[in-house]
């Protein structure tokens, strides 16, 4: 009774380990769930779900560097860049058809990691000169490269493909696959498999092992005596270094995690896509994942999974059905001459919904972080150190 | 001087290989542009500077705003740059309420024109302090970030409106502006547009200037960006200066937001946004913080651009903008004329 009751206390302490059971179950019987509610034509909504990885990936490699060592990076998206241009440079055809004459196809699993590599090194040559700086002034940098890094791509001509990008990606390939009811066929085990758009459960299947890996790395590092360095420098710059804390190093090593996990993130991205464009990774990019760590919980890992995980439901399934339910609802509520464009400018519901999805989008940003300043999911760790703070600091400080 | 350069900018190996590097591309590049301004010739580039002097006025105007709204709170207010495109979107919906269309111009305009930037002017002032009220001040004491993925929600709400009320595409805005050219001695000939443009932004700015200075308002605000708990308790009303610092940046957003319209004679929902990135890239030039500076920040900033169009790749300029601000804060993190503030 009272071990049952310790028991129940303590995981109710710790809502990571519910948020990490759920979203274990979640990725577990999701495709399932999604194929038995469609009758078998759900591979839509898992590769969407897959998409979203993306993002969940992201969003937990930009936590390192805003939640842990918090930095501020305004310019998030170009590592993502970097490792999706990594990716169609080395494992396309494209090369072929530059001044170097000869295409380079590095398998996938190679590749992802020459990607990440990529984008870490750029995160280092990016944070060596400037981590120096204090602050805001290092998210104005970061903004800055995040708006040179698509240009430049869009402006190299002939080696990145210029405004149409590079397109035809190698797709991932595995020695066997298992296929079943989930993809219309029987179940049997495929030789030679490749991952195309007729099967997105392979690209579900593979995210779910990215992100599971890139949690358990980054959980680790967050748990170590750099983890901690992180924290202290967040904390208190200078109060770190006193300490012994070297911060540029420190500071560094979270810049260049965060950028190789975006970069990691990119490569995946470039290979699901099979095309790259500089269109796709703009400063909207950057300050959406930011609003996933900052919505989730910042310096969580759970909180900024959940954050992504909300945030992409509401910017690539609720806004864009949004029109076609609010068309539904209003012929169920017989107020379908709504849905009929009228002469004085009524455009017709869907319309003026899909109109208004930026409307909407804000004032969800701006509701969310009214009502929940601190995140939907934020740090333990951190509310307790801060409570400490305010218990020792006597009143009027 | 020289030693003290020395100090900062030689510190450690790291720094100085860092420094010469950058010392290397600054000369490449600033040779590459004096030889092509000089193969250019004097006329055009007066009339390359005109353009990027009143750019630059509309970039200066917008650039204060930002400046003063993150030398007061510290945050980069993002929905900024969709209140200089409000008050454009505004102008155009009030414009026939002061019987301007497309059709005026001439002396005639000046009365009505200076009724409509002041109606302008006074909405998005309101519509500014209203943001701050509903979505900065209830996070004052929240994490730091909270109020910034706020900023980003308010412009998205910002674009938003303006994308349903007018469709996303660009609307033209009549042009009142003479057409003519402007010629000074020695063939230099700039456009009366742009004279105006910058006169007006000129004007804005030295009031600005002068209330900051002069004003008690001004000196309740230059206190509360130094120190807000001390001019708390000197018995300033920081919600009440706040809410000004915001009224008085959107109101020159707004004329900005005119004067754009008036020099381009188009605008659309979404442009504000990137203006504002590069408006607040010339605050940062100046020296965030500081009212001067974005005023520099900004004529500099629309100089560079106007250069780089007239003389290099137009693709390759926003490029150069957000290359120049990494540069400056590498190389003098305060900006132009941003002094040295301790850490709070």
């Amino acid at each position: 009774m009272s071990a049952a009751g310790a028991f129940f206390r303590t995981r109710m302490r710790s809502p990571n380990a519910i948020a990490y059971t759920i979203m274990i179950l979640a990725a577990l019987f999701y495709p399932v769930i999604v194929q038995f509610a469609t009758n078998g034509s759900g591979d839509y909504l898992v590769g969407l779900a897959a998409d979203g990885g993306i993002y969940m990936l992201m969003a937990i490699g930009l936590n390192v560097v805003v939640g842990f060592a918090g930095l501020l990076d305004l310019g998030y998206a170009a590592f993502f860049a970097i490792g999706s241009y990594t990716y169609a440079i080395v494992a396309s055809n494209h090369m072929g058809v530059t001044p170097l004459g000869h295409s380079l196809h590095v398998p996938f699993w190679i590749a992802l990691f020459i990607g990440l590599f990529v984008a870490a090194t750029a995160g280092v040559m990016l944070g060596a000169p400037t981590l120096r700086l204090r602050g805001d002034y290092l998210a104005i940098v970061t903004l800055g490269f995040g708006e040179i890094v698509p240009r430049v791509f869009r402006n190299a001509g002939v080696w990145t493909g210029g405004v149409p990008g590079i397109s035809a990606l190698d797709v991932p390939t595995l020695p066997g696959w298992f296929v079943g009811p989930w993809v219309n066929m029987d179940f049997a085990w495929v030789p030679n498999f490749r991952f195309t758009s007729a099967n997105l459960t392979a690209y579900y299947v593979l995210m779910v092992i990215l992100i599971t890996g890139v949690v358990f790395l980054v959980n680790n590092l967050y748990n170590s005596r750099l983890g901690r360095a992180w924290m202290a420098v967040r904390e208190d710059e200078t109060a770190a270094a006193a300490s012994g804390v070297n911060t540029v190093t420190v500071k560094l090593l979270a810049f260049s995690i965060g950028a190789a996990t975006s970069g990691f993130a990119g490569a995946f991205y470039g290979a699901k896509l099979s095309y790259v464009s500089s269109e796709n990774f703009g400063f909207i990019v950057s300050v959406t994942v930011l609003a996933m760590v900052v919505l989730g919980g910042m310096g969580n890992i759970p909180g900024a999974m959940l954050g992504a995980f909300v945030l992409y439901f509401i910017l690539f399934w609720l806004l864009p059905n949004a029109p076609t339910q609010m068309e539904n609802l209003a012929s169920a509520i017989g107020l379908g001459s709504l849905n009929t464009a009228t002469p004085n400018g009524w455009p017709g519901i869907a319309e003026e919904v899909s109109r208004s999805k930026y409307l909407i989008f804000g004032l969800i940003l701006v509701g969310i972080m009214l009502l929940r300043p601190q995140g939907l999911l934020p740090s333990q760790v951190r509310k307790q150190e801060l409570k400490h703070t305010a218990d020792a600091v006597p009143a009027g400080k | 001087m020289v030693q003290r350069l020395r100090g900062s900018v030689f510190t450690t190996p790291t720094a100085s290989l860092i420094n010469l590097v950058g010392i290397a591309v600054v000369a490449v590049v600033a040779v590459n542009a004096v030889q092509r301004i000089l193969q250019g010739g004097t006329s055009y580039f007066f009339q390359t500077l005109g353009f990027g002097l009143a750019e630059g006025g509309i970039f200066a105007l917008v650039a204060l705003g930002y400046t003063m709204v993150y030398g007061i709170i510290e945050l980069i207010n993002f929905a900024h740059g969709d209140v200089f495109t409000l008050g454009a979107f505004f102008s155009l919906a009030v414009m026939p309420l002061f019987g301007l269309n497309d059709k005026s111009g001439g002396v005639g305009v000046i009365l009505p024109l200076l009724g409509l930037f002041l109606v302008t002017m006074a909405f998005c002032a309101v519509v500014n302090v209203l943001i701050e009220r509903i979505a900065y001040r209830p996070l004052r004491h929240a994490p730091r970030l909270a109020p910034l993925i706020t900023a980003i929600g308010m412009s998205a709400f910002l674009e938003g409106v303006m994308f349903v009320w007018r469709g996303p595409f660009n609307l033209p805005y009549p042009d009142f502006l003479p057409e003519q050219q402007i010629q000074f001695g020695g063939g230099v000939t700039i456009a009366a547009k742009a004279v105006i443009v910058i006169v007006i932004a000129l004007v804005l700015m030295v009031g600005l200037t002068l209330f900051i200075g002069r004003s008690k308002l001004g000196k309740a605000m230059r206190a509360t960006a130094q120190d807000r708990d001390a001019a708390q308790l000197m018995g300033i009303d920081i919600n009440r200066t706040i809410a000004a610092t915001f009224f008085i940046g959107a109101a020159l957003a707004g004329a900005g937001g005119i004067i754009y319209g008036l020099y381009y004679n188009s605008v659309a929902a979404f442009d504000g946004f990137q203006y504002g990135l590069v408006a607040f890239t010339a605050a940062v030039f100046g020296g965030i913080g500081n009212i001067p500076g974005a005023a520099l920040g900004g004529f500099l900033i629309g100089i560079i651009i106007a250069i780089s169009d007239g003389y290099f790749t137009v693709s390759w300029t926003q490029i150069w903008v957000f290359a120049i601000l990494i540069f400056v804060l590498v190389f003098r993190p305060t900006g132009l004329l941003g002094m040295r503030v301790p850490e709070k």
